[in-house]
Formats: structure tokens, sequence, C-alpha cells
């Protein structure tokens, strides 16, 4: 249960991370690739996947 | 200019990137949500749930239903357990078929449909699974969650890098600890499967039952298929119900359950309860690797060419021909199999005695289809409804 909720919090920090790169990215390329690796982490984080 | 263009682009991608978002989630969360209805027939006389066996279990996903089918008259008491993979679907249809039609004579029958729900609350899109599929009834269409062969990772997560069953030590792959045909007996602090499967322990334990049927379907490229596979304690009767059925109805084979082999429920329910356990398979093409394209029609008619092809080419455990392996004629093997058991049990153990009625004969389920013994929800008392 407890290593659950870490795993969730390590998910919601990567998440962030990955958004705020998509955020700062001057490459558009690069930030439409964060957009698309973020996606599971944010269904995962939703509970939805 | 340069950076006015990048948010435009930035912003239509973080659009597009939303509503695929939004509309797989609701996808997914229609699918986790979804309840099948089940008529609850004549011979049904009380439902509970798992966790009336296993507390901390109750209000989980895993506290799936438990129907209990009882004559009053004493005799030996069978658990049938469906779906515990819920790839397998004609296991979860012939459970419902049973739940819905059945009753028993002498003795008890409990069935669970969804034995590791969980696992019906998620799918693989990555192998293009579909999320549903639909039986025709006279009614009108009746329709089921496609499941996976694991527990949802939304209940279960995260896996261990190697998954060490216990109490054996044998080492599994670390996705198998959701996976509850290796996590027998279980322990009531494991992972939700393995205490999924020590609820059922506790069940067998309380409600005293003799005997236990484990309902799977299996690729035809996967050799134990078409088969009972039963431990020692029912050896006897395995046998002669896959001597009587292939010679008079329809070939199965019999295994051995083996020894050394971990985790699975025709080992360990028979080697740490007074239930020995019998598993039967059907095929399913639809979980063959070499299959075409995945979707309902294949759930349902079992045809495809490739899977023929490997057929042809002697890579099958299993015959198939144009014909495939339609759902009636799986659901019919399962549902006619156990009825031969009951009977042969009773034959071997008469003072453990199950009798049973109402079970449509294997050519009914084939010629009217598995659709026609599925009552309409909406026609009956609402008490006489359960949701899986
Ligand atoms: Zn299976």
């Amino acid at each position: 249960m407890t290593i659950m909720i870490v795993y969730y919090a390590i998910t919601a920090f990567f998440g962030a991370v990955l958004f705020w790169n998509f955020v700062k990215s001057k490459d558009v390329q690069k930030a439409i690739l964060y957009l698309v690796i973020l996606m599971p982490f944010v269904l995962r984080v939703f509970r939805l996947k | 200019m340069k950076a006015n263009r990048e948010w435009i682009i930035k912003g239509i991608a973080l659009a597009v990137w939303a509503g695929v978002l939004v509309s797989s989630g609701i996808a997914f969360a229609q699918h986790r949500q979804y309840k099948e209805a089940v008529v609850l027939g004549a011979g049904v006389v009380d439902v509970r749930t798992l966790g009336d066996y296993f507390e901390p279990l109750k209000g989980t996903t895993n506290d799936c239903n438990i129907y209990i089918l009882d004559s009053g008259v004493p005799g030996g008491t069978l658990l049938i357990m469906g779906a515990v993979h819920a790839e397998e679907p004609a296991t979860n249809l012939a459970a419902q078929l049973i739940v819905e039609n059945a009753s028993a004579t002498t003795g008890r029958i409990i069935v669970a449909i969804h034995e590791n729900r969980s696992g019906s609350t998620v799918t693989r899109p990555g192998d293009a699974y579909p999320q549903f599929f639909t039986i025709e009834t006279d009614w009108g269409e009746k329709k089921f969650r496609m499941g996976d062969r694991w527990a949802n990772p939304l209940d279960s997560w995260p896996d261990p890098e190697t998954y060490v069953h216990y109490p054996s030590g044998q080492l599994l792959a670390y996705m198998d600890v959701r996976n509850m045909n290796r996590t027998w007996p279980g322990r009531p602090n494991g992972s939700l499967a393995e205490r999924t499967s020590y609820a059922f322990m506790r069940l067998i334990e309380e409600e005293g039952v003799d005997l236990t049927i484990d309902l799977h379907e299996a690729e035809l490229e996967y050799p134990i298929i078409g088969t009972i596979v039963a431990h020692q304690g029912a050896l006897d009767v395995a046998a002669m119900v896959s001597m009587m059925l292939t010679a008079q109805e329809f070939t199965i084979g019999m295994e051995i359950s083996p020894l050394a082999l971990h985790g699975l429920s025709h080992r360990e329910i028979g080697d740490f309860s007074d239930s020995p356990c019998i598993l039967l398979e059907a095929p399913e093409p639809f979980l063959d690797r070499v299959r075409g394209v995945t979707d309902e029609a294949l759930l349902l008619t079992g045809q495809d060419e490739f899977v023929m092809k490997a057929g042809e080419h002697g890579l099958l455990y299993w015959p198939i021909d144009e014909n495939g392996w339609p759902i009636d004629i799986r659901v019919a093997r399962h549902v006619r199999t156990i009825e031969k058991i009951t009977e042969l049990w009773t034959r071997f153990h008469p003072d453990e005695a199950m009798v049973v009625a109402g079970f449509p004969t294997y050519n009914e389920m084939v010629e009217l289809g598995v659709g026609h013994f599925f009552h309409d929800p909406s026609t009956v008392s609402q008490d006489r409804v359960a949701f899986e």
C-alpha cells in the first residue's frame, strides 16, 4: 500500500517534469514528443489505465 | 514571430493531446465501471460476496459475487470458478449460464463468475483487444466486458522484480503476481491476486467444498488444450469424464496436475484444502499469437486463417478448420463437462452427491446459441438481478 502511494508520487513527479519540459522546450518536435510520453503518466495518476 | 509560431503549434498539439487523453480516459473508465446484469435462476438461494469469507477484501474490486445454488438436500458441495483469466470469455459465459439456468437437486453448487474481477476491468490495447463483446439473445444484445489474464495494475501496482510464489518459494515471472492461476493458495497480506486466492481458500474451508472446478480457455499453440487437468484427488472422476465424453460426445483429454508446478489451482487447492480441483481448458483461437485481426468477431467465431495456416504446418496442439471454434461450442464444452463431472463425482462419492438440473444440453447450446439461455434482466423483479 505504501509502495503503491510512493509509485503514484513518482509518477506524478515525472509527469510534472515532462510537462515542464514541454512548456520550456524550444524545439517543437521535442515538445510534441514530451506530450506523447506524458500520456501514460497522466492516465495512471488519474487511475484510468 | 518565431516564438509565436512555436506556441501556436504547441497549443494545437496540446489540444489534440487533451482530446486523445479525454476520449481514451472515458473509454477506459466506462469499461472499468460497466456492470454485467445477471438474472438469478430459480436455483439461486443466496448471493454473497467473497469478502464475506475474508473481511479485508470487502468492497475492493475483487469482492466478487458468490452465488449459492442450494438444493436443501444434504450432499456434496461443488465450487465453479469462471473468468480467472478474464480474456477467456467462454468461462465467464459458462458460469453465468449456470447461475441463470441451473439448480442443484442434491447438494450445493457455488459459483463465482468473475474469480479475478480486477482482470476483467482492463484489456490489452497494445494487442488490439476489444473492450466489450456482445451475445445475441432472444430479447436483444447482451454486453460483456472483455478482460485480461492479469489483475488490473490500477488495483495491484507495482509488480516485483521477480515474483516469489508463496509458500513454495518457486520463482515466477514478475507479472504473474497478478495472475490468479499462479497465486494459489495465496496469503492474507500478499498482492491482490494472492489475497483473492486466500479468500477463495477460506470459502472452500468454510463452505466445506468437496470439489472445485476452474474454467479456462487456451490458444491452440499451447499444449494444455481441450483437456481436463486434475489434482490426484480427482483423477478417477476426471479420467472417466474424459473417456466417456470422448467416446460419446466430443474429444476432451486428461492430464495429471504436475506435482512440482506451483501456484496453479489444480495443484494448490487440492494440496491446501479438502477439495481436489479440476481445471477445464477450451480452445480459443483469439489468444493465438499468430492470429490475424484481433476483433470481437474473432473472439466470438474463433475463425482465423492464420491460425488455420499454422495448423497446416503442424504447429498447433488442437485441430482447427474454417469453422473455427465458435463461442457457443466453447461454452457448451464447459457446461456439459461440468455436468458430466457432477454425474461421475456422485457415482464415485455417493456420500458427497451433487445432482444438478437445468443444464441445457450440448446440442441445445450449439444449435440455439448460448444467448438463448440468458434471460432479460428488465422482465424480472430487481431483487433477482445481480451485477458483475
Ligand atoms: Zn486461463
